[in-house]
């Protein structure tokens, strides 16, 4: 699953654009991600432009 | 209370081409709404905010006050830090967007559109396998808003066309990460765009300084998706960038955003619904810029909607599709070339791209011109031509 540092996200939304089942949600100043509907694909790690997201396994949390 | 009423079309985001459709269609006698999901129209500013005159000149007079600067001419920075100038043909500016936006949007509401900020659409509402309005919530009220037609402005982070069905989402390779800090306490020449070409400062895609005065530039990158995956951020190769170049400055914004850098989307309308702007992939998918095809997309398509809806038309995709053909004549095809260049010119390694500029060094001044550089570049590397010969092949 991905885990968010909404502290440091700009909330610009680039994530969503790649996102492959929509499961990423960005307001204004809110970011919330699925994880039922996440898989993993990483695709939103890679673009986030300020190292917001990372790839965490479910047991860890 | 606009929670209360009908219209004729509902417009999600209040950027150029949300605030461009809504001001042609209130024109042409629609009732408009534009709902804004952020607290203020243009802010943040998520852009170089460099357009050119005669682009911006199609749909307005520039007022000196969307103005920072004007910009004649162009320097180009190679991997080893030399460097070659252009004059332009034509002249640019690099806009005050927070001012430019604003006026778009009340310049809509001056033809008799309404448009609401931190109004967050989170749904269509869906008959009959037509978008008939939206939903969502407005200062954690919900809302449902009905409307003959929808129309998702909504940027790169679009959801709106997914609601129908369409699938809008890019591919990694088609998006650039993308981060840019206005700084101050710089010096810059306030006439000239700075573009920095190499895979050190921005693979896959290139850095720009864009003065706005003698003291202060828009300074960005975009780097190519199938970059980022290596796992350098965006934020990394600036921090870097401006460590060597600029250590003193100041940062008086920070904006991180994606420009997505794709052919447009082949649909773009469905029944009841069309994408304007991001939200449709109209960006130039070689500069990255997209203020003015965002405009394009946005007239175009109030012209059809204002068509339909006067002469009280289905608005079926079949019908919406009017919209679709008329951008696809008149900007998607160049962008399906610019795409093209893009994926050529982003197989230049370094070197090629340091001996293609002293090459264009040893050119006088006068005769240096765009087409210059680019014959240069097909000296360079002859399968540009191949490329190029294909885009021709196409015109």
């Amino acid at each position: 699953m991905i885990r968010i540092e909404e502290n440091k996200c700009d909330f610009c939304g680039c994530c969503v654009g790649l996102c492959p089942t929509d499961c990423i949600e960005v307001k204004e100043a809110v970011i919330e991600i699925d994880d039922d509907e996440c898989v993993d694909c990483d695709l939103c790690i890679f673009i986030c432009p300020i190292e917001v997201l990372s790839h965490v396994e479910k047991t860890a949390v | 209370m606009w929670k209360k009423q009908q219209f004729d079309v509902v417009v999600v985001g209040g950027g150029p081409a949300g605030s461009t459709f809504a001001r042609i269609a209130a024109r042409g006698g629609l009732s408009v709404l534009v709902l804004e999901k952020d607290r203020d129209i243009g802010v943040p500013v998520r852009c170089g905010e460099a357009v050119s005159d005669a682009g911006l000149r199609i749909f307005h007079e520039p007022r000196d006050r969307w103005i920072k600067s004007t910009i004649t001419r162009i320097k180009l920075v190679a991997p080893n830090e030399s460097s070659v100038e252009f004059d332009m043909k034509e002249k640019g500016y690099i806009l005050d967007r927070r001012i430019f936006d604003y006026d778009l949007a009340d310049m809509a509401v001056e033809e008799g559109a309404i448009v609401i900020t931190k109004a967050y659409v989170d749904g269509l509402l869906i008959d009959n396998d037509y978008a008939v309005g939206v939903k969502g919530t407005y200062l954690n009220e919900p809302f449902e808003v009905r409307a003959k037609l929808v129309v998702g402005a909504d940027g790169v982070e679009s959801r709106v066309g997914r609601w129908m069905g369409i699938r809008t989402q890019l591919k990694l390779k088609d998006m650039e990460s993308a981060i840019q800090k206005t700084v101050s306490g710089i010096d810059v020449e306030p006439d000239r765009f700075e573009f920095y070409l190499s895979k050190k400062w921005a693979p896959g895609g290139y850095l720009w300084v864009f003065p706005k005065g003698r003291h202060m530039a828009n300074i960005g990158l975009g780097i190519s998706g199938n970059y980022a995956r290596e796992g350098k951020a965006a934020c990394r190769f600036l921090d870097e960038f401006l460590e060597w170049k600029y250590p003193q400055a100041s940062v008086l914004t920070t904006v991180a955003g994606g420009v997505p850098v794709a052919k447009t989307l082949k649909q773009i309308v469905a029944n009841g619904l069309m994408l304007v702007g991001d939200a449709a992939r109209t960006v130039n998918p070689m500069t990255g810029g997209g203020i003015i095809s965002a405009m394009r997309s946005g007239l175009l398509a109030a012209e059809t909607a204002v068509e339909l809806i006067k002469n009280r038309k289905d608005l079926h995709m079949k019908n919406l599709r009017e919209y679709e053909h008329r951008w696809h004549k008149i900007g998607g095809r160049n962008h399906e070339r610019y795409y093209r260049l893009k994926e050529a010119i982003f197989r230049f390694s370094d070197d090629d791209l340091n001996r293609i500029a002293s090459r264009i060094a040893a050119v006088s001044v006068d005769d240096r011109s765009l087409l210059k550089l680019f014959s240069i570049a097909v000296a360079q590397k002859p399968t540009l031509l191949i490329d190029v010969v294909r885009l021709f092949a196409r015109l």
